[in-house]
């Protein structure tokens, strides 16, 4: 659990070494790189430069994203960060006046943005969890089997096995085994969130995207989601997007430090948090602006 | 002069007068509208249910009772005085009395009875073909209506990108929406009846009606389709459904109840309305019923009484008296029924979506 800091006392020089500012040291960041370290590089984002409309979003973005890795996209609000996790599944296609002009993102080595792909094959691929939970107004059974339903899949006996899986997966087996057949509305906010997980956790992805998935939720459904993260991560690729500094430095291997559009540093968590490279990064980390 | 006795007395300014009148003209003018709603259907209801209510009839066999003015067609009244009684019969129970009086009286070598009667056009018998029509027309129509509304109405919100050609088409709807009924009656007379060569037809009026309520399903449906939250879209999407697997099954349900709304609106409007049939679909009297056809097809190309029609008739084409007044009432009467029967199960039917698909 984090503490609040009561105040923020401003740096006296940016040299000052990040570990002391207020907001850092109530981090649990090990300052030890663990064994387990090295990792495939699953997503590459390479020169993209992305608009909406005639504005643009996102400038220059070169990023590689680690294969069974937590990695946090932060920023202030506004900086791109929900767009470039947006685009990572090709969820900005629905947006009208969208367009990329420039550079390519490539999952295991596809260009996603290829004349071949199929974004729908490609969402099966890469799921997402929504800012604010969005169960369907369904059963938490038909919730969950939503996925596998739409792609075909009748067997009741195989229904159930995954709704058990994913259930557990996401940690909320044990608070709804009683009342699968309620609503998936009936349940709190933090438990709405987790069944969602639940829900794309489902359809097997290998990545899951997530849109600030704690934003809406008070500290301690927060909490039950970050574990669950640390566990998701043994099976899948997550990229999370966070309004909260602890929370990516709680629940992140790797962050990138977007500003004004344009990725600005992205490094080890470990690093970003308390030796970063860049000013703005440090201020940013720090709590000085944003 | 007094000094108020505290600070929160109140004091009886012009303000205060100003508010107080205005509290009563919005009171007043609710209670004018009541009235006239009271009034109109106070009229309706204690004309017509005479007419309707008195037509019970005992049979001889199931079901024992009958009412002639919901199950007979429309014939003319005979009156008539028979042996100092004054007598009002329908045209096949008037022949059928005359001939066994003539017949009795010849039998028993008396001269044959003279009948004076004065004879009443459609003022007796029923409205069975009329309801029928009604009916018939509303189903059709209203099929049309919502496959292709909703069709449209899903294109234009789930599908369509905004710019110049779907801005076109909202303004074609919205227009489309304010023209009168009259000119949508003008246009399927010169497009159904006459270009297409199906004549005065169910076809024809189902067309006609289903184009005239068009725009309000549209309309409606859209606006029910917007109302389901853009999560459920996203979130379906992102679990790899297609657009239209998103659109069956996490969109459309939670609009039904909205879009169901609207078409019962459409179903007041496309039941009432006289001049879209007028030249289309609408018969002044036929004998046979709609399912006495030869052929199915001659089903569709057939037209057919309508119980708005019919008060137009009765009210405007033929000699007015007391006689008529009954018919126009009852028809009146029986036709307020069928449209609250109808709006009544649609909204039974909605009421039971909206309780099962909640968010």
């Amino acid at each position: 659990m984090v503490t609040t800091t009561s105040s923020r006392t401003p740096l006296s020089s940016p040299m000052e070494t990040p570990a002391d500012t207020p907001a850092s040291r109530t981090f649990k960041v090990s300052s030890v790189p663990s064994e387990d370290d090295r990792a495939d590089t699953l997503i590459e984002i390479k020169d993209f430069d992305f608009y909406y409309g005639t504005k643009q979003a996102l400038f220059d973005i070169n990023l590689k994203l680690d294969d069974k890795r937590v990695t946090a996209f932060i920023g202030p609000s506004g900086c791109g960060k929900s767009t470039l996790l947006r685009c990572l599944n090709r969820m900005n296609d629905l947006i009208d006046g969208t367009r990329i002009t420039r550079g390519g993102v490539k999952v295991r080595g596809v260009d996603i943005y290829g004349r071949d792909v199929d974004s729908i094959e490609l969402r099966k691929r890469v799921g997402m969890v929504f800012q604010k939970s969005n169960p369907f107004p369904k059963s938490i059974y038909e919730n969950i089997v939503y996925g596998l339903r739409i792609q075909g899949v009748k067997s009741k006996a195989r229904l159930d096995e995954v709704v058990e899986k994913s259930l557990r997966g996401a940690a909320l087996w044990d608070e709804v085994k009683d009342r699968l057949h309620e609503s998936g509305l009936s349940l709190s906010g933090g438990q709405q969130q987790r069944l969602c997980i639940a829900r794309t956790i489902a359809v097997e992805p290998e990545v899951i995207l997530m849109d600030e998935p704690c934003s809406a939720l008070d500290p301690i459904a927060t909490a039950k989601v970050e574990e669950l993260i640390h566990e998701l991560k043994k099976q899948f690729t997550i990229i999370i997007v966070t309004h909260s500094m602890q929370q990516a430095a709680r629940c992140s291997d790797k962050t990138a430090f977007f500003y004004m559009g344009k990725l600005i540093e992205y490094a080890d968590t470990r690093t970003i948090f308390m030796n970063p490279a860049n000013a703005q990064t440090e201020a940013y980390v720090s709590g000085r602006f944003g | 002069m007094s000094t108020p006795a505290h600070p929160f007395a109140s004091r009886p300014t012009a303000g205060r007068k100003f508010e107080n009148a205005t509290f009563w003209f919005f009171r007043v003018a609710t209670y004018i509208i009541l009235l006239a709603g009271l009034a109109v259907f106070g009229d309706i209801i204690l004309k017509g249910s005479s007419t309707v209510f008195g037509a019970f009839k005992s049979t001889e066999h199931f079901p024992y009772v009958t009412n002639t003015f919901l199950s007979e067609a429309p014939e003319t009244l005979y009156v008539f005085e028979d042996g100092g009684v004054k007598r009002e019969m329908g045209d096949t129970e008037y022949r059928a009395y005359r001939e066994s009086r003539i017949a009795s009286a010849l039998a028993a070598g008396e001269p044959a009875p003279q009948f004076k009667s004065e004879s009443y056009v459609y003022s007796a018998g029923g409205i069975w073909p009329c309801i029928v029509g009604t009916v018939l027309l509303v189903v059709g129509s209203m099929a049309i209506a919502l496959t292709l509304g909703v069709a449209s109405a899903i294109f234009l919100s789930e599908y369509a990108k905004d710019g110049a050609f779907v801005r076109f088409v909202r303004l074609a709807i919205l227009n489309l929406a304010g023209v009168p009924s009259i000119v949508f009656g003008l246009f399927g007379f010169g497009m159904f009846v006459i270009f297409f060569d199906w004549n005065v037809s169910l076809l024809a009026g189902w067309f006609t009606l289903a184009f005239m309520v068009l725009p309000v399903v549209i309309t409606a449906s859209e606006e029910a389709l917007k109302a389901v939250p853009q999560g459920f879209r996203e979130g379906s999407l992102a679990l790899g459904a297609t657009k239209w697997q998103t659109i069956r099954s996490n969109v459309l349900p939670y609009a039904l109840p909205g879009i169901l709304t609207s078409s019962i609106l459409g179903i007041a409007r496309v039941a009432g309305e006289t001049a879209p049939i007028m030249f289309t679909a609408a018969y002044v009297v036929r004998d046979k019923l709609p399912w006495d056809v030869e052929k199915v097809s001659d089903f569709f190309f057939q037209g057919v009484m309508a119980l708005p029609y019919h008060i137009y008739v009765v009210s405007s084409k033929i000699p007015q008296n007391e006689y008529t007044s009954r018919v126009q009432y009852g028809t009146a009467f029986v036709f307020l029924g069928i449209v609250a029967l109808i709006a009544l199960a649609s909204i039974l039917l909605r009421n039971n979506l909206r309780g099962r698909y909640k968010w």
